[in-house]
């Protein structure tokens, strides 16, 4: 839900919109705005649900896209430990 | 067939040999395999806005330098491509989820999220109209 709602916006946002505009004060409010806890939650959920999304979705893909499930242990690692080291 | 090992009270196993390119002989096998590599698009996103936090973090010269590469053409051309990739995996999402959930009103299931989406527009909608909001 968060991937496929929000991570949409704030890469159109931050990732093409205000970069191609110069909307540097705008970036800068929205992250200024840190500070506030619920902003800060926001940004953590924001972060760490898609990052395990991700992990989830590209073990398994590489599990039979590829079809490698000899390096199970590795695409464990890589993936989960990838999403944890995110989330910290 | 694989070759696995047989026991006395086990046969053999049959395991057909499947490609390595498996996805890519059928259209539904290849978004299959394109929806699920849109995780790595979600991963990107994720780390931009690490990377945007600690550019902010670092002070007004870590940032600009952090713009400025975000200004880059190759860097618009992969945001184009990772955004391309987020809208599929939001629109299947949207597809999936009341197949996975179904929702049910008055005893009937509700035929699709787009449906319920347009509804819930047009009420809004209705309602404005009627406080003469627009």
């Amino acid at each position: 839900m968060v991937a496929a709602v929000f991570i949409p916006i704030h890469l159109f946002l931050f990732g093409l919109a205000f970069p191609l505009a110069g909307f540097r004060s705008r970036v800068r409010a929205f992250v200024g705005s840190g500070a506030i806890p619920l902003a800060k939650m926001y940004l953590f959920v924001l972060c760490s649900l898609p990052l395990f999304h991700w992990a989830h979705r590209f073990r398994f893909t590489v599990y039979d896209g590829l079809q490698v499930k000899h390096l199970n242990e590795v695409v464990l690692v890589f993936c989960y430990g990838g999403a944890v080291l995110g989330r910290w | 067939m694989t070759n696995l090992p047989s026991t006395e009270f086990h046969p053999r196993w049959y395991r057909a040999r499947v490609s390595t390119y498996w996805w890519m002989g059928s259209w539904r096998y290849l978004l299959f395999i394109l929806r699920e590599l849109t995780s790595v698009a979600v991963a990107w996103s994720v780390v931009l806005t690490l990377l945007l936090l600690r550019a902010l973090l670092n002070g007004p010269e870590a940032y600009s330098r952090f713009m400025h590469r975000m200004q880059s053409p190759w860097m618009i051309a992969f945001n184009v491509i990772a955004f391309c990739f987020l809208l599929l995996h939001t629109i299947t999402w949207f597809n999936l989820a009341p197949r996975a959930m179904p929702v049910r009103v008055a005893g009937s299931e509700c035929p699709s999220f787009w449906w319920r989406l347009q509804t819930m527009c047009c009420g809004w909608l209705r309602r404005q109209r009627s406080r003469g909001l627009c």
